[in-house]
């Protein structure tokens, strides 16, 4: 990718549309948090796609003075698939909401990840349909009362984490909408990672689920029930680091622990590179949608090669020989191939 | 003993065999060897939509036919001349498509009480009269091939399935064709198992000994050349020519292909044919949806490639969503229908034209876009091309419609050089083209009314698009209704500004007073129709549509010539309505929806009744 002639800064990337989310969306934190993030990615802003379903956070395209679209519920992954595929050349971002992504078009979000096509995955989780005005989602709260659950919700949601692990994503990450700096943070690694990053943000929704992460944000709570993931480092939280996570005496799990009732060999030192997923998966079983002990930060980060270079091995290697060739001559060649015979 | 020659116009025989008997081979070969020596042919498979249907079943009745001639052949054939059944089954299964006097070859091996009775035959009709008026040739073909292996070192199953190479070889003798490709075909398709080649080469071989020494096969037929056009050719069936097209329109374009396509039945043979295509500039992606093939292929053409989906009718109508996007975006895309019979899962193997109304109306508000259609097997190449150049050139979803009976339909091609297929290449966007320096990426051009491609990566052109509706010209989000009002008739303008040629009209004697209307398919049944009724002395004249949407801008003037018009359709009237609705013209249908192609004679009577009601 060619490097960008001169130093952009988040200014270059605002359209000139104006923004129309509601006022206290979470929206705003995230497309400002990107657009200041978009100048580190070092690449000029007309080599980067941003791709939408539907939802409000699909608005997101209109609002980056980058090439966009804003496309079906749910069909972004498939989109940008073929638009990665045909053009490795661009850095290609997917922005989805939970009902986009996780519902309405489920489907292409498991098989972007287990090709890993290289998509920078956004999925803005607020739990809730905004556009809609107010139905519950899959990643809503069981037993949530919404418009159309009034009695509440015998819907067991999704947990987006588990459900990328699932799909064997080789980038996953969780993040939280106004948050800044760890949101820059999972940006950047997912930025530097090469294939599917999976990056779910919890977005707050003013009109409908407001409040919905304030556990994760209000001061007086979050040291409690954050767990905040760094690469080789001790999986502890609380206040003074009071809570740790270590592996479940009995099954496969890991859980909570106090750190002062535990070795200090014995709490988990995270490592985002483990080959297998199930390490990342336990991980991310850690919470309940109660979001008590909710990590954030990076899960999982395995190098595996991307689709589109490997369709583009196979395409280089049945090209061997006609690098010269012209387009009329491949075209005879093509139609000369194989069993003709001449008359006259 | 001398054997007496008979001189032929034209023959249509049938192979007819259990699915394991290699039936589909056999008609290949002798369809190859038919081509080389200059005959003009038409072909036509028919197998069971099972994989493996069980041995000797009805259902598991698989067959080829080949109609040659000495001069050009516009169908399969409506009725064989000559069955070779393998089997009770493959006679059981065909036997009432055969006109009087047919020949018949049967396999008397396979004719036990066992394999009888597996398909109701309560006594053998080769004992019985009920063959009585069909000229049958009782050939022990089993263990005549067994007895012609017998010195040759290959297991007595090894020998038994060679007796297909038995029928080809006495077929090859009866109809005078030469052996040596045939030949070389099996060393070649055995040659890392000499010892199957050398049997199936001397089965071969067997079968046509056995035609010349054998008094039960007194005659032997020559059908001459047909007066071809010089070249190179080579078989293709419809969507191995479609694949072809396609691959040949990226060419054409100097742009990659991407093909996008979800496996279905009669389609998938495009994927395949596609996909080892690589060297020739396209990519394949087996998408896990309908949804995501056509998903795909647009985010391609938004790159700045040549977006093609694949598909048949449940296909299609899964993908109907992402057109409606492809018309709002003003993108290229191609979208193959190999139609087949419907509704719901219908008959996936079948025929059928009922796929026109989704086509041209489809999709949810008013989304028009491009529907052209093949012909005939090889038609479907420049069907593609075209599809391609109407897509490239006005930016837009093209839908391109085949069907099942043109995708296994195999005819003789002669290959097109080149340079005289259309140049379909495109100008990007390059450089800011609004007053103020701006891009404006819906200003479209006043002729095409195709709006400039600026692909990701060009500078200074970033802009966005989408879904929702838009201003004219910047492109930008609009709610304005005067917006909307002119975006949605700009749409339908586009389609009508899409240049066409005319419809031609074949009226060899001028004075035709009934027209027949087709379009796809039908080419074939109906202009061998015709051509039997003007032999006859009957006056009427064909034409053919290729463009549906937008119609030749002379079609009303052409209806308005004819005292009637007739249009045969594999459906209950789809053109019909559109014909009729836009140029009020009080057409006369004919319509078959029994998954079956027409045939030239039934077209012929129908055709003949309203020459004669005019």
């Amino acid at each position: 990718m060619p490097e960008v002639p001169v130093k952009l800064t988040a200014k270059d990337f605002r359209s000139d549309q104006e923004v129309r989310w509601c006022p206290g969306c979470g929206d705003f934190a995230i497309l400002s948090a990107i657009q200041s993030f978009m100048p580190e990615l070092g690449i000029a802003r007309e080599n980067i796609t941003f791709v939408s379903g539907i939802g409000c956070s699909s608005r997101f395209p209109y609002y980056l003075n980058t090439y966009g679209m804003h496309s079906i519920h749910g069909r972004a992954p498939a989109i940008a698939t073929g638009l990665a595929v045909s053009r490795p050349d661009l850095s290609v971002w997917v922005v989805s909401g939970d009902g986009d992504a996780l519902s309405i078009g489920g489907n292409h979000l498991i098989h972007a990840l287990r090709r890993n096509v290289n998509l920078k995955i956004l999925l803005f989780n607020n739990r809730i349909y905004g556009l809609t005005k107010g139905q519950c989602s899959p990643t809503s709260e069981f037993g949530k009362v919404t418009k159309s659950t009034p009695v509440g919700s015998r819907d067991t949601p999704f947990n987006p984490i588990a459900l990328a692990l699932g799909a064997e994503a080789s980038f996953v990450a969780r993040t939280v909408d106004s948050d800044r700096k760890h949101l820059h943070s999972v940006l950047r690694a997912a930025a530097a990672h090469q294939g599917s990053a999976f990056i779910e943000i919890y977005q707050n929704c003013a009109i409908f689920n407001d409040g919905a992460f304030d556990v994760l944000k209000d001061p007086a709570s979050r040291d409690s029930v954050l767990v905040r993931l760094e690469h080789g480092k001790p999986i502890t939280f609380g206040a003074s680091g009071e809570k740790c996570v270590v592996r479940e005496p009995r099954g496969f799990g890991l859980e909570v622990a106090d750190t002062a009732n535990v070795p200090r060999s014995e709490i988990i030192v995270h490592d985002e590179t483990v080959e297998g997923p199930a390490y990342a998966f336990t991980l991310s079983r850690l919470s309940d949608s109660d979001l008590s002990n909710t990590p954030i930060g990076v899960f999982r980060r395995v190098g595996r090669p991307t689709y589109e270079s490997m369709v583009a091995e196979q395409n280089a290697s049945a090209r061997a020989g006609n690098a010269n060739a012209t387009p009329d001559e491949l075209l005879s060649e093509l139609l000369h191939s194989g069993n003709t015979w001449t008359l006259g | 003993m001398a054997k007496q020659i008979q001189h032929l116009d034209r023959v249509a025989i049938r192979f007819a065999g259990d699915s394991g008997d290699g039936m589909q081979l056999t008609g290949d070969r002798f369809a190859s060897e038919t081509a080389i020596l200059g005959n003009d042919l038409s072909t036509l498979p028919n197998y069971p939509a099972e994989i493996r249907a069980p041995s000797g079943s009805l259902h598991g009745v698989s067959s080829f036919q080949v109609h040659f001639a000495a001069h050009d052949v516009l169908t399969p054939g409506d009725s064989p001349d000559v069955l070779v059944a393998m089997n009770p089954a493959a006679l059981r299964a065909n036997i009432a498509d055969l006109p009087p006097n047919a020949e018949i070859i049967v396999n008397t091996d396979e004719f036990t009480p066992r394999n009888l009775e597996k398909v109701g035959y309560t006594s053998n009709p080769l004992e019985n009269d009920s063959l009585d008026g069909y000229t049958v040739h009782r050939v022990p073909l089993t263990t005549a091939t067994i007895a012609a292996l017998a010195d040759l070192d290959v297991s007595k199953k090894d020998a038994e399935r060679a007796k297909n190479m038995f029928a080809l070889g006495l077929l090859s003798w009866m109809y005078s064709r030469s052996t040596e490709g045939t030949v070389e075909f099996l060393k070649q398709k055995f040659a890392k198992k000499p010892k199957l080649a050398a049997a199936n080469v001397a089965a071969f071989q067997a079968g046509w000994n056995y035609g010349e020494t054998t008094e039960d096969f007194a005659v032997r037929y020559e059908v001459k050349p047909a007066q071809l056009a010089p070249g190179t050719y080579r078989s293709v069936n419809g969507n191995t020519a479609l694949a072809y097209g396609l691959a040949a329109a990226g060419l054409r374009a100097h742009l990659p292909v991407f093909l996008g396509a979800y496996p279905i039945t009669p389609a998938s043979e495009i994927l395949h044919e596609l996909s080892a295509f690589k060297r020739f500039g396209v990519t394949t992606f087996q998408a896990e949806d309908e949804i995501a093939a056509v998903g795909s292929a647009l985010g391609a053409s938004y790159g700045g490639g040549l977006g093609v989906t694949s598909t048949s009718g449940p296909g299609l109508a899964l993908k109907t969503e992402t057109l409606g996007l492809a018309v709002m975006l003003e993108l290229p895309l191609v979208v193959v229908n190999v139609q087949r019979a419907g509704p719901s899962t219908g008959l996936p193997t079948k025929t059928e034209q009922s796929d026109l109304n989704i086509a041209l109306f489809g999709r949810h508000g008013e989304a028009p876009l491009a529907v052209i259609a093949a012909r005939s097997p090889a038609d479907c190449f420049y069907a593609a091309v075209e599809a391609a150049r109407i897509a490239l050139t006005y930016r837009m979803p093209v839908i391109l419609l085949s069907d099942g009976y043109l995708a296994n339909g195999s005819e003789p091609w002669l290959l097109p050089d080149p340079a005289d297929l259309p140049d379909l290449q495109v100008e990007f966007a390059t450089e800011p083209n609004g007053p103020d320096g701006k891009f404006l990426p819906y200003l479209h051009d006043p002729h095409t009314l195709a709006r400039p491609w600026a692909v990701p990566g060009t500078p200074g052109l970033e802009h966005r698009v989408g879904g929702l509706e838009k201003a004219d010209g910047t492109g930008a989000v609009s709610y304005v209704p005067a917006d909307h009002d002119l975006m949605m008739r700009l749409r339908a303008a586009r389609v009508e500004a899409i240049d066409v040629p005319d419809l031609e009209v074949e009226d060899p004697s001028g004075d035709a007073r009934v027209l027949v209307l087709g379009w796809g398919s039908t080419y074939g049944p109906i202009g061998a129709a015709c051509r039997k009724l003007r032999e006859r002395g009957v006056s009427i004249a064909q034409a053919h549509l290729r463009h549906i949407a937008p119609m030749p801008k002379n079609v009303g003037a052409v209806l308005a010539g004819y005292d009637r018009v007739v249009i045969p359709e594999m459906n209950l009237g789809q053109l019909a309505h559109v014909v009729r609705e836009r140029y009020l013209v009080d057409t006369v249908s004919y319509n078959k929806v029994n998954g079956q192609p027409f045939t030239s004679a039934e077209l012929e009577t129908v055709l003949e009744e309203v020459v004669r009601n005019a």
